[in-house]
């Protein structure tokens, strides 16, 4: 356990194969990060942080899902999921959220074979797609609010618009950083730093898309039972 | 434990407590000479029994820290860089002996006290009745801004900031909020309950010696909360119809429109009885049917309130 | 006195009106600090020392500048909490049968601030503060993994900071408690912007907070020196890694939470609300869910600086190094599980408030089996009491009361008579104090000299401690007795004579620590002063165990010329005593050159429009919060737009500053090191 082994300084000596930013795009090198062969490469270390960030907003959504499972009866005399919910308008929104996952991954395969046409060209389909859902979305928002069924009318209601609410600002932010992306890879190409920040976007498209698969459980298939 | 159990039902606390415990009560009652009130001078049986285990998870736990922050001491001042005396051991880092009685003693207290929790959890839940030979006095409360007010459905009076009660009957407390979350206690009496709009929570207490006990509000509620205080009169038995017969005499009478009043941001206020109230109007505030407090704006506001940028 | 102003809507809801014109004390107070800030910017701004702080600390991307100012950030708030304290423990004293000099609705706001203050503002930026510093240094690596996004972290704090003292000066502070409870922070009970300040800082700050969760958990697990496996890492890295992970788990809960909030006041929602089917109780489950783990975040750092000092100052390694891993991830899980004990009069009934009893008292197990372990560690060593260790022997012995205590609330019936009592506000401060605060300073006194290159003054240090420790008791000892009968927190009058006598000695206890904070400052003048004397040549003035103390005082940007080999535990400990046995230095590496991150002003500007962004939303000026998200954007995209991130340090720098830095090792090996070598082997050699 107390490790009476000296540290030697022999092996510096040679050249020092863990210093930062010398390493090329995709390549790990020696290093993976778990602790006996030095610090990861900046791929690793850029998608592992971006993965932790996600596990923190999953556990946002959580909190949102908590809250709704508490106010899904407090309805407040108001009108419930089962009056409430259009079955088909949901159904369109998944197709699209799905749909996009599909198309964004395409866009990974296009950014892997450095095509700048395919890969803008699945990424503005992608933001097509989210752009749909997000319509139909606030169109679904503005008649439950014309009908009176407004996020003011209970807490039910509140929890509801919110859940989806939350959601529907990350696609909104999805969207922009998409546009921002999309620009990036047409003026500056596939520099290592782009691809990561590619990657990332991946990932969080991906995991909107499955916390929309978790909130149209929760939400609106245990909710039209209510 | 069963004993224990058993022994957080009696009345006296003296007689059950182990050694290191009465010696601590001592203590705490030797440096609080000359003050009374506290919740170490419980005058009731459900007081009594918190006291009771508080002192004794003092004792269970003194046994525990007492020798662990002497042998801090006594550690740090042997192994002092100009004692010579002492042995330099730079590579004792483990012994598995010690991390054996290290991870022990905590788990072992930690065992012992977690039975006194569950017992007394379930013992001393504020919604579990008192057994008595008598049915208990119903009183109904509800905390407003910034008074509390003490219904008494079955003598049909209520009062503001004065809880009076008969010694020895056991009092379940309804209790709800007409505005923000408050919590009712008495320290000599026994375990303080949350009160919040809309919901209702219950409390059990009897008092065992006549005499006037601090109340007050615990859960912090705006500017008027300091004020929120109130006295429990605990009298003998036979006074008790008594007071509820002048009270009945005497004083306005609480109806709804009464209640509107009383709902509106008032400081400081004095303790005054209704010789009447309404007979649905706990279950109204409860049920909604009555609105909550209307908060520092509307109904006028109460002295210093003055928010800044109102929405 | 109404004053429109002309330009009306513009402004949302901000008039004159806002500013305290009729309240001397926020007045006062607020006219002191706008004089004193703009002082010390016209100081900055005349003497030409703007560009360096602009290059060398507020772009910045450096963790051990990042770490600097953090800790600068919480000794000011600290300050400013510890004014509120003052407030309240004097108010409390003068206010018997009689109104005191603090008006209900202001003294409602300052135990509001001290609360918020102490916890987000001073506690956490000095823990986060140390770790930034110390981490990466420990790890034997040259920063964080994300080090823009940990200058934009730190300049969000900054801002979350920044809102709450401007609510001193431009409308109101909350005045509902550290944790706004519901309905009371509602809009119908709190109308006010004061509310609004509270958690729009809080949830900027917050997303700082997270962001460094996030760069601090990746950095450990992902960024470490060759040869550093999980059980070579020091307990402050673990202690570290922890704190971390629990603010990745726990402040999305605080964002959410506040956002429901938000939600209710801005848009007219019903979370929390009275009538239309909200849950108050839904609110204080979900805060505490997020405010039992933030305590542990605060206190986990804490222990880890203790498991430093404390082998340092012995002279030995830490006792038990597996047993403080397990126990400190122990804690990390199981902080998630005691939450209701926060609440147990909310009567949730006997068996779910007997579990959530039992697993608060499970948890003390962790800590128990820690204070052993510092103990053993202190067994057999040769303990020098130097102002840190000092601080570490306050803190065990002062911390095992507070544990004590906290077990005896957690036993429900115990609790029913002592919850939200003077008792529970001293629990809470003897754990925070104890535990936070002092390992802040101990933290502070044992890393000085790496951070800046020369010693803090030994006998003021002595003498913060000595009144720190009289201060804490004789301020909160009296607080345990008058909990005990039946004073409640947050009480701005009392009328009750029995409580007299302890809230009187409550306030002198004050006094005695502000001697302590006196003593805090006047070490910091003096030590500056006389920083030739104090001066660190060698960057190992503690005779230290792990790697930060084998780098210069302070460290280059780079931190090490070449990573370490790491091959067992306390790498830097048996580098020394190589060094001394063999009588010299290990050969010269061979230099090359090195690529460091480039500073970036993102996270300031970021953080300017975050400021204006709150400001705005706070008073409903709606177009401004427009103007501030769009520019907020902008700069991310200006950021992602730069080509060049990294600069390179020529090899021939590098050699020329390790060059230096070998030359004080060797001369000190030549002396000091010369003398402990021979005392070995006159003595037969040790173990």
């Amino acid at each position: 356990m107390s490790a009476v082994d000296t540290v030697s300084f022999r092996r510096t000596r040679d050249l020092d194969p863990y210093k930062l930013g010398h390493r090329e795009a995709g390549e790990h090198g020696l290093a993976t990060g778990h602790g006996e062969g030095g610090p990861a490469s900046k791929r690793v270390i850029v998608g592992y942080g971006f993965w932790i960030f996600l596990l923190s907003d999953v556990v946002l959504f959580s909190c949102l899902f908590a809250a709704h499972a508490v106010l899904q009866t407090a309805t407040a005399g108001g009108p419930s999921g089962r009056e409430l919910f259009n079955p088909w308008s949901i159904a369109i929104e998944t197709a699209c959220l799905l749909a996009s996952s599909f198309t964004c991954g395409l866009s990974a395969v296009a950014t892997g074979v450095r095509s700048q046409i395919w890969t803008q060209l699945t990424l503005a389909i992608t933001g097509l797609l989210g752009l749909a859902f997000l319509l139909l979305e606030a169109h679904d928002f503005a008649g439950m609010v014309a009908a009176g069924a407004g996020p003011t009318r209970s807490a039910f209601l509140s929890s509801l618009f919110a859940v989806v609410g939350c959601h529907g600002c990350h696609v909104t932010a999805g969207l922009l950083w998409l546009g921002t992306m999309m620009a990036q890879v047409f003026f500056k190409g596939f520099r290592p730093n782009i691809l990561r920040r590619l990657l990332c976007f991946n990932l969080f498209w991906h995991v909107l898309d499955i916390i929309w698969v978790a909130l149209f459980t929760i939400v609106y298939l245990i909710g039209e039972g209510r | 434990m069963a004993a224990y159990a058993r022994g957080l039902s009696a009345v006296r606390p003296s007689r059950y407590l182990p050694v290191s415990a009465r010696i601590a009560a001592a203590l705490a009652t030797a440096s609080l000479a000359g003050c009374s009130g506290g919740v170490l001078q419980p005058r009731g049986p459900i007081g009594a029994a918190d006291s009771q285990i508080l002192l004794d998870a003092v004792g269970i736990m003194s046994a525990i820290v007492v020798p662990t922050i002497a042998a801090l001491f006594i550690f740090a001042w042997w192994f002092r860089a100009s004692n010579p005396r002492a042995r330099y051991q730079p590579d004792f880092v483990y012994s598995g002996r010690l991390e054996i009685i290290i991870w022990s003693i905590p788990i072992l207290v930690i065992m012992f006290l977690g039975g006194v929790i569950w017992i007394g959890s379930h013992e001393l839940d504020p919604y579990r009745p008192i057994s008595a030979d008598e049915p208990p006095l119903e009183v109904q409360v509800v905390s407003l801004d910034w008074k509390w007010l003490f219904i008494y459905p079955q003598q049909r009076i209520a009062s503001v900031n004065e809880l009076v009660i008969p010694v020895g009957t056991p009092v379940h407390f309804e209790l709800t909020s007409a505005s923000v979350m408050n919590a009712f206690f008495v320290p000599q009496l026994g375990s303080m309950i949350a009160t919040m709009n809309g919901m209702k929570t219950q409390l059990n207490l009897t008092a065992d010696h006549p005499g006037d006990y601090y109340g007050e509000s615990t859960q912090y509620s705006g500017d008027g909360f300091s004020g929120m205080h109130f006295v429990v009169h605990a009298v003998a038995k036979d006074e008790f119809p008594r007071w509820v017969s002048t009270v009945q005499q005497d004083g306005p009478a609480l109806d709804r429109n009464g209640y509107f009043d009383l709902l509106q941001q008032t400081q400081n206020a004095r303790p005054f009885t209704y010789r009447s109230v309404d007979p649905s109007l706990f279950q109204a505030i409860l049920t909604h049917q009555l609105p909550p407090g209307p908060g520092p704006y509307v109904g006028g506001a109460g002295p210093n309130v003055r928010p800044v940028g109102g929405r | 006195m109404f004053v429109p102003l002309a330009v009306g809507d513009m402004l949302g809801k901000l008039t004159l009106n806002a500013i305290p014109l009729d309240q001397p004390i926020p007045l006062i107070a607020g006219g002191v600090v706008i004089l004193v800030v703009v002082a010390v910017i016209a100081w900055i701004v005349l003497r030409g020392h703007l560009p360096y702080l602009w290059r060398e600390w507020i772009t910045s991307v450096d963790h051990k500048r990042i770490g600097v100012m953090y800790v600068l950030l919480g000794l000011v708030m600290l300050l400013r909490g510890f004014i509120d304290a003052i407030m309240m423990r004097s108010q409390q004293a003068l206010a018997f049968h009689a109104a005191g000099y603090l008006p209900p609705e202001h003294y409602d706001q300052v135990f509001s601030a001290h609360g918020t203050i102490m916890i987000f503002f001073a506690a956490m930026p000095l823990m986060i503060g140390l770790m930034n510093f110390v981490v990466p240094l420990q790890l034997g690596v040259r920063d964080v993994a994300f080090p823009t996004l940990n200058s934009t972290s730190f300049w969000l704090t900054a801002t979350g900071a920044l809102l709450v003292n401007i609510s001193l000066v431009i409308g109101e502070f909350a005045r509902t408690g550290w944790l706004p409870y519901p309905p009371l922070s509602e809009a119908r009970y709190s109308p006010g912007v004061g509310v609004d300040y509270y958690l729009w800082a809080l949830q900027i700050s917050g997303v700082g907070t997270l962001l460094t969760g996030v760069n601090f958990v990746t950095t450990i697990l992902k960024i470490r020196a060759p040869g550093m496996s999980y059980l070579r890492m020091p307990v402050f890295c673990w202690t570290a890694l922890c704190a971390n992970l629990l603010i990745v788990a726990a402040f999305p809960v605080l964002t959410a939470t506040l956002a429901m909030l938000l939600l209710d006041r801005y848009l007219g929602f019903h979370f929390f609300t009275n009538s239309a089917g909200g849950n108050m109780m839904m609110f204080i489950n979900l805060i505490w869910a997020w405010g039992h783990p933030e305590v542990y975040i605060l206190v986990l750092p804490a222990f880890g600086v203790f498991s430093e000092v404390i082998p340092t100052f012995s002279g030995k390694p830490l006792f038990g190094y597996r047993s403080m891993v397990v126990a400190t991830l122990f804690i990390c899980l199981v902080s998630f599980l005691v939450w209701l004990h926060h609440f147990f009069t909310m009567g949730a009934g006997g068996d779910v408030n007997a579990t959530f009893g039992i697993a608060t008292s499970i948890i003390a197990v962790g800590t128990g089996v820690k204070i052993y372990n510092w103990m053993f560690t202190m067994y057999g060593g040769r303990i020098r009491f130097a102002t840190p260790m000092l601080w570490s022997m306050g803190f065990l012995v002062t911390f095992t009361i507070g544990g004590m205590t906290g077990v005896l609330l957690a036993v429900p019936p115990a609790d029913f008579q002592l919850h939200n009592s003077l008792f529970l506000v001293a629990h809470f401060h003897n754990v925070i104090i104890a535990g936070v605060l002092f390992a802040a300073f101990a933290g502070l006194t044992y890393w000085f000299p790496k951070a800046f290159g020369f010693r803090l003054h030994e006998g003021w240090g002595k003498a913060a401690f000595w009144f720190s420790l009289a201060g804490f008791y004789i301020t909160f000892i009296p607080l345990y007795a008058v909990g005990l009968l039946g004073m409640t927190r947050r009480m701005q009058h009392y009328d009750l004579a029995l409580w007299r006598p302890w809230v009187l000695a409550a306030g002198v206890g004050i006094l005695v620590f502000m001697c302590a904070l006196a003593c805090q400052v006047i070490q910091l003048v003096v030590s500056i002063r006389r920083r030739e004397e104090l001066r660190d040549f060698t960057g190992d003035p503690w005779n230290g165990r792990s790697l930060e103390w084998s780098t210069a005082s302070p460290p280059p940007a780079f931190n090490f010329a070449v990573l370490p080999n790491v091959q067992g535990e306390e790498p830097y400990w048996h580098i020394k005593r190589r060094a001394i046995e063999t009588q010299q230095l290990t050969a010269e590496p061979d230099y090359q050159p090195i690529e460091m991150p480039r500073n970036s002003p993102t996270g300031f500007i970021t953080a300017f429009f975050a400021t204006v962004t709150g400001f705005a939303l706070i008073w409903d000026i709606w177009w401004l919060v427009g103007v501030g998200l769009a520019c907020a954007y902008a700069v991310f995209v200006w950021f992602a737009w730069r080509d060049v991130e990294e600069h390179q340090i020529p090899a021939e720098e590098v050699a020329r500053i390790d060059r230096a830095r070998r030359k004080a090792r060797e001369e000190w090996l030549a002396t000091e090191g010369h003398e402990e070598w021979l005392t070995s082997h006159g003595q037969g050699g040790t173990s």
